[in-house]
């Protein structure tokens, strides 16, 4: 299966009169049982009983479980994760938001899927632990099967052109460095399927003529080495690796040596943003088809004080602040309607969520940094009335 | 007791202000020691707590079903009045406190959590996290003295209305949870102004409080009753929840009775607080102001730690499981500056609050001043006190206060003997 979920469509006209009747009788004893529920539930909800023995079923929150974790070389691991029921598939080459407890505390990080739909109908990422990282080494290190994640529904653009498109049957460039290989490997898993026997030649995957150059700083840490390898070596696609400690730095300019047909293949790019952005000016220069993607888009690196924007629903208000001024008072002063309480950190009164940039504790010092499509999709609450800006940063007033 | 201002022996008058932003930093740094190890254990805690109370809450349900059975009935009531506690105490009322906030979880946050109670989780928050815990114990600002229908404080006049008050207190705590509601809306207030001045904030705030207590009712007093129908449950399920909220009414105003008002914690006048209160003397105007509860760890829990109120009214945003492991360490500070560290086991705590309920109810001094022999003379000066107006009242004040003074005196020789 490659597309995504099949959209339901009313097939003829036969069973057009009597389909309406029994699914409106349905929904309709459905809502009056999921009213009584409320009822009987409040002030919780249903499903916050329901988690409690069944945190995969249909209508629940999206999660997974841990499977497997299976070491992939010394600081990388794929996982093995069954999702729940409300899991809508996806087309290998995208990603997933993944949300992981570490140390107590909820955090998400992007990761592509690294194989395509499963017989066994678990998904896989695959992680290369990170020095410093704070989720990477949770992951690669600590993270044991049995353990909850949270999930968002699979997501992305980079993806095989599909069969029918103008751009298929295809040519391909697939240029990954590092852990970017993760979305193509998924893409070629799914083409060329690997068994005991070896690598299955299917019909679909014989349309495509693929040439993958991977980048890595030395053979050891490549993950899927082994997988590149026996792909190369069964003859599906053209793999040239280059090594920074054997080759040297890898420089754009030498692309057309490695690839001499480089003019006919359409480029799809991923790893760090440094590499995206020299292969962005070579394919504009060469006026060459480009598809890039990239994970780590911004990283924050925290100050003192700051532009602060406040969006409060249509109306926005940008401040310049210090770093010894609460983000409540640079905002109040500007006129902005915050909520307030006791404005010494005991009330929780003034929490609203930053969605970008990063804030520190006035008492301690302590960090709180948000990146989007990183920290969970409404931001990270803070207390505005202790926190000051450390660096550009955005809030949304409710 | 009476405000600390006024008392004979001011028990801070040796602190120096360097001594007071001295503890500041001292229980800042204990504050910080905490955050520092804050992590997986700590979310497991309450994680298990939450499972915990809702596997108790959908059995002892469950059990109800069943109640027309007398044992059936009193294991689910046990069971649902526990939970509710669970969920009231060690739950709701340390979540909305944001001491979970720190784990993201949407779940568990302070920003979305209800609880099972008739006040809304927006009211408490206001009332309680930002007027209790900032106003901490000033008389006339901190309302959760007496909830401002008692006398809470000898420098309050007395009323003979206020010989009503140990009745109020009984009733207040059977309804605690409504008394919360009342008061989170400064109901008396607003019912006291005009209809048409009272603003729009507190119409919208009273409807979702009426809002929240009929779904709140209808959970308890209809739709469960209704499931239990089919054994012929209703009346015994409903009986049940009934007894379970009561229980629940009655436990948690038991605790936060002992929190601040056992004798010996100290009240402050709101005359004598700082415009600009520093950090170390807010942290002194808790450390003196509350009280704890000494016994066992299942005791600690059904009071939703806040038998460590000490701990909680200083660092109110700390997880509850850890103020056990900086008692300590607090207490030692108490003892280092020479404060009163005010603990003791529960019933002698209760016992000492409703004391100080009936004492206050009562004109200054009449307490101390009546013996046996004397009763019916006393009585008679009461009865004359609460008919015969002002005049009357104040010339018996006098002489009251006059024959305590006495007595104390006389108390005071006699030991010195």
């Amino acid at each position: 299966m490659t597309s995504p979920a099949p959209v339901l469509r009313p097939v003829g006209n036969a069973r057009a009169g009597a389909a309406p009747r029994w699914s409106r009788w349905r929904r309709e004893v459905g809502a009056t049982l999921t009213k009584a529920a409320e009822v009987l539930a409040t002030p919780l909800v249903p499903a916050d009983y329901l988690d409690v023995f069944a945190p995969l079923r249909k209508g629940a929150d999206l999660r997974a479980r841990v499977v497997a974790v299976e070491p992939e070389t010394a600081d990388a691991a794929t996982l093995v994760l069954r999702p729940g029921a409300d899991w809508a598939g996806h087309v290998p080459g995208q990603y997933i938001r993944l949300g992981v407890d570490v140390d107590g505390v909820r955090q998400w990080r992007a990761y592509s899927l690294t194989h395509g739909p499963r017989a066994d109908g678990c998904i896989s990422v695959t992680v290369k632990a990170v020095p410093d990282g704070v989720v990477s080494p949770y992951l690669v290190h600590r993270l044991k099967p049995g353990v909850l994640v949270h999930l968002e529904q699979a997501a992305g653009e980079f993806v095989l052109p599909e069969p029918g498109s103008p751009r298929h049957p295809a040519r391909l460039l697939c240029i990954t460095a590092g852990s970017g290989i993760t979305p193509v490997i998924g893409m070629l898993r799914n083409l060329y399927p690997s068994t005991a026997a070896g690598v299955v030649r299917t019909a679909r995957g014989a349309t495509y003529d693929i040439t993958v150059v991977h980048l890595a700083p030395s053979e050891p840490d490549t993950i899927f080495a082994r997988d590149l390898r026996a792909l190369a070596d069964a003859g599906v696609i053209r793999l040239v690796s280059r090594y920074d400690d054997v080759h040297g730095i890898f420089d754009v300019a030498q692309l057309s040596d490695l690839v001499p047909d480089l003019a006919e293949r359409t480029t799809l790019a991923c790893g760090p943003g440094g590499l995206l952005d020299a292969l962005t000016d070579h394919h504009a220069a060469a006026g060459l088809p480009l598809s890039t993607e990239q994970f780590r888009p911004t990283t924050i690196v925290p100050g003192e004080g700051g532009t602060v924007r406040f969006s409060a629903g249509g109306a926005d208000t940008t401040v310049e602040t210090d770093g010894a001024r609460s983000l409540l008072d640079a905002g109040e002063d500007a006129g902005v309607l915050m909520p307030s309480g006791c404005r010494m950190g005991v009330c929780f009164g003034c929490v609203v969520p930053l969605r970008s940039g990063a804030v520190r504790d006035l008492r301690n010092g302590a960090l709180t940094t948000a990146v989007p499509g990183e920290t969970g999709p409404d931001g990270v609450p803070i207390q505005t009335c202790i926190s000051a800006a450390a660096g550009a940063c955005e809030i949304a007033i409710p | 007791m009476t405000v600390i201002t006024k008392q004979p022996a001011n028990p801070i008058a040796h602190l120096t202000p360097e001594d007071i932003e001295a503890i500041g930093h001292e229980l800042d740094a204990i504050r910080q020691e905490v955050l520092d190890t804050r992590g997986e254990r700590d979310a497991a805690y309450i994680r298990k707590v939450v499972d915990v109370q809702r596997k108790l809450e959908l059995g002892s349900r469950a059990v109800l079903l069943g109640s027309a059975f007398a044992p059936a009935w009193i294991l689910g009531t046990v069971g649902l009045s526990i939970a509710k506690i669970l969920e009231n105490m060690e739950i709701g009322h340390n979540v909305m406190h944001g001491q979970w906030d720190w784990m993201r979880d949407p779940k568990i946050h302070s920003t979305t959590w209800e609880w099972d109670n008739a006040s809304t989780a927006e009211g408490w928050k206001h009332s309680h996290n930002e007027v209790h815990h900032t106003y901490t114990n000033i008389v006339g600002k901190d309302n959760d003295l007496g909830y401002g229908i008692m006398r809470v404080d000898e420098d309050q006049r007395w009323y003979p209305m206020h010989l009503g008050q140990p009745l109020w207190n009984f009733i207040n705590a059977c309804f605690f949870e409504y008394g919360i509601a009342a008061y989170d809306l400064e109901l008396g207030r607003n019912l006291r102004t005009p209809k048409d001045k009272r603003s729009p904030e507190f119409t919208r705030r009273a409807r979702a409080t009426l809002k929240k207590i009929r779904k709140q009712a209808t959970k308890d007093y209809v739709a469960h009753p209704l499931l239990s129908l089919p054994t012929g449950s209703f009346l015994p399920t409903l009986a049940a929840n009934f007894t379970a909220n009561l229980v629940r009414n009655l436990w948690s105003h038991s605790v936060i009775m002992c929190g601040h008002f056992p004798e010996g914690v100290e009240t402050f006048e709101k005359a004598a607080i700082p415009e600009r209160e520093t950090r170390g003397e807010w942290y002194l105007r808790q450390m003196l102001g509350s009280a704890n509860i000494s016994g066992s760890k299942f005791m600690h829990i059904m009071t939703g730690n806040l038998s460590h109120q000490i701990e909680h009214h200083l660092f109110p945003d700390l997880p509850s499981n850890r103020y056990a492991e900086v008692a300590p360490k607090v207490k030692a500070l108490f003892d280092k500056y020479d404060l009163n560290y005010h603990e003791a086991p529960l019933p002698q705590q209760v016992y000492s609050a409703w004391h100080k309920v009936v004492r206050l109810s009562l004109p200054n001094g009449w307490l101390a001043t009546t013996n046996r022999k004397n009763l019916p003379s006393q009585l008679k000066m009461l009865y004359a006190m609460a008919t015969k107006g002002p005049r009357v009242r104040r010339a018996a004040q006098a002489r009251l206060e006059q024959q305590a003074r006495r007595l104390t005196a006389e108390q005071n020789s006699a030991q010195a003997a």
